[in-house]
């Protein structure tokens, strides 16, 4: 009997749907779906919203009303103050000014490093390539001290020159093996075809190597992106300056110093720093998703 | 043609840049680090100590409460973030189908999101002191009393543990989704003309062939919860006392809070040890898998 339900289900459906036998079940489904997906939807989404509702509630708000209550009216004096008194919009500028270089050059010495070991023919290049693999592996914590003595011994503490040099060294592995598997994809005729054109290596890379990458460089670009912004360890350690903060060791900051008292403030700083992410987010998912997901599997 | 591949000023200023960086930012570091671990000083200087640290980690009273917290979350959050994410992929496979896209997106959402920020939501999302955050009201509404989430290992490790889940699990969702994917309608067509319905298709039929992926996850999994570092800072910071301190995080206030350097080092080169111990043990173990699956 279910065998032959099931087949006929079967026929008639073509989808890969796991259907429970017999119609009389099908509203008892629909139910439990629903309620899975507002389940789901309510753990996932409703701290967010309950973290942006408590960035405009008042301290007597705070402190009188329950903790999920909505706030009484929208003002901005929390933002206000968090973005000055609180060092957030200073700390948001340094995230800044330290993001973009040290972005930048991961990505243009990752992805020539990747053309030079995967499209190039010469002999080491597959050491090469598994010594910066085998980086993905080693935690943070493993070059701190030496780093942090390095820094300290060449003057360089006090600047923000340790965050980016230490972000290009993290940011390496990850590139170069990402990079290499997608030049690994394209056919070697086409750049064997460039160089019977009479193009030199450096030209073929930027003419056309990169052109060809230019869509997984941007996946690869906000998975770095975000392993950046994101990063405390490497900011923590090398921010002895209060001045050279980024958002997130300002933020962990902040709470420690005033948090126990100033909720408002605090919920707003949280807020800044987490709805500039879901911005871009909202704007940029499907390749933020496919990046963390590929670069997860291939890593 | 073979020239021109093997073009040697090329390849020097394409790869050296990033060979330069990537030596002295990190293989120098590492065996610096290693170095260190047999010494003992600060920026003023170091003094070669031999094997003291190691005795020290043996003796600490802290390394068995460190050690025992960083396997109990790495392997725990692992479970739990591929089980659940594994049944929420199942869930946008088969159950949602074509209409899983927004429900995906939505759920993605606080992957991307900062884990100090998170860290420091949660801490607020739990709290019983000054007041009550959400966790707790809600619980005195159902007429329990208000639970102090932070004061004793247990609950505080509960903490952690679901916090992580909240922010990772729409992530293990896609990845594992992606997979699911990749399993060939014929042969759920097939298995089910058979008259596989339900769990038995997914046991019997979905599992073993999504089983690289898992894996996958599996190790990405491990590789990232045993080196935990920003949640837990931010949530716990460590505590109760050093209860739930990661490797991670007893390392570096070893180092940049009491400045132990040469300690702190050692700690830094066990936990490299633990990763790489690790990754070998799962691929053996994943070898040994494929070979029986063939056979």
């Amino acid at each position: 009997m279910m065998t032959t339900a099931s087949i006929t289900a079967a026929r008639r459906d073509n989808s890969p749907a796991l259907r429970l036998p017999g119609a009389g079940r099908r509203i008892w489904r629909r139910v439990w779906v629903a309620f899975t997906i507002a389940l789901l939807l309510v753990v996932e989404l409703y701290p967010m919203f309950w973290l942006f509702m408590s960035s405009f509630k008042t301290t007597t708000e705070f402190t009188q009303s329950s903790s999920w209550a909505l706030p009484e009216q929208f003002t901005l004096d929390n933002y206000v103050r968090a973005w000055t008194e609180g060092q957030i919009g200073a700390n948001l500028l340094n995230s800044v000014i330290v993001t973009v270089p040290s972005l930048a050059a991961v990505l243009l010495i990752g992805v020539g490093a990747a053309f030079a070991v995967e499209v190039m023919v010469w002999k080491g290049r597959n050491i090469t390539l598994l010594l910066f693999v085998s980086g993905i592996m080693i935690p943070g914590q493993m070059i701190l001290v030496p780093l942090f003595i390095a820094y300290f011994k060449l003057n360089l503490t006090d600047t923000y020159w340790p965050m980016i040099i230490t972000y290009i060294a993290l940011g390496l592995p990850l590139t170069v093996f990402m990079m290499a598997a997608y030049f690994r994809a394209v056919p070697r005729e086409v750049f064997e075809a460039a160089t019977i054109d009479g193009a030199g290596m450096i030209r073929s890379f930027f003419v056309i190597g990169i052109p060809l990458v230019k869509n997984a460089l941007f996946t690869i670009g906000l998975v770095q992106f975000l392993a950046i912004w994101n990063d405390l360890l490497v900011s923590l350690t090398f921010t002895t300056d209060a001045d050279l903060r980024t958002i997130q060791a300002g933020l962990l900051n902040f709470s420690g110093q005033y948090g126990v008292v100033d909720y408002g403030p605090l919920f707003a700083g949280i807020s800044i720093n987490v709805f500039t992410l879901l911005i871009l987010f909202l704007l940029l998912n499907r390749q933020i998703m496919q990046g963390l997901a590929s670069g997860a599997l291939k890593g | 043609m073979k020239n021109v591949l093997g073009d040697k000023r090329a390849i020097l200023i394409l790869l050296g840049p990033a060979l330069l960086f990537y030596t002295l930012v990190k293989i120098v570091p590492v065996l610096w680090s290693f170095g260190l671990s047999f010494t003992q000083g600060d920026l003023r200087g170091f003094e070669f100590v031999g094997f003291d640290n190691f005795v020290t980690l043996i003796n600490d009273p802290n390394t068995p409460t460190v050690l025992w917290f960083t396997f109990k979350y790495a392997i725990l959050a692992t479970v739990c973030q591929v089980t659940v994410g594994y049944f929420l992929a199942l869930f946008y496979v088969f159950v949602l189908r074509k209409s899983s896209t927004l429900i995906r997106t939505l759920v993605f959402f606080p992957v991307v999101l900062p884990t100090v920020a998170v860290g420091l939501m949660f801490r607020r999302f739990f709290e019983v002191a000054p007041q009550n955050g959400p966790v707790n009201d809600i619980l005195n509404l159902f007429g329990i009393d208000a639970v102090d989430w932070f004061a004793q290992p247990g609950t505080a490790f509960a903490v952690i543990i679901i916090m992580d889940l909240w922010r990772s699990i729409g992530f293990y969702a896609v990845l594992l989704y992606a997979g699911l994917l990749d399993v060939p309608e014929e042969l759920l067509e097939s298995a089910r003309l058979d008259g596989a319905t339900g769990l038995k298709l997914v046991r019997h039929i979905v599992v073993p062939l999504s089983l690289p992926v898992l894996l996958s996850s599996v190790i990405f999994s491990l590789n990232a919860t045993l080196k935990v570092f920003d949640s837990v800072l931010a949530l716990t910071n460590g505590g109760p006392g050093w209860d739930t301190s990661p490797l991670t995080l007893y390392m570096y206030k070893t180092t940049f809070t009491y400045q132990d350097y040469g300690y702190g080092s050692t700690l830094a080169l066990t936990l490299t040890i633990i990763c790489f111990l690790l990754t070998i043990v799962v691929f053996k173990f994943s070898r040994k898998d494929n070979t029986k699956a063939t056979a």
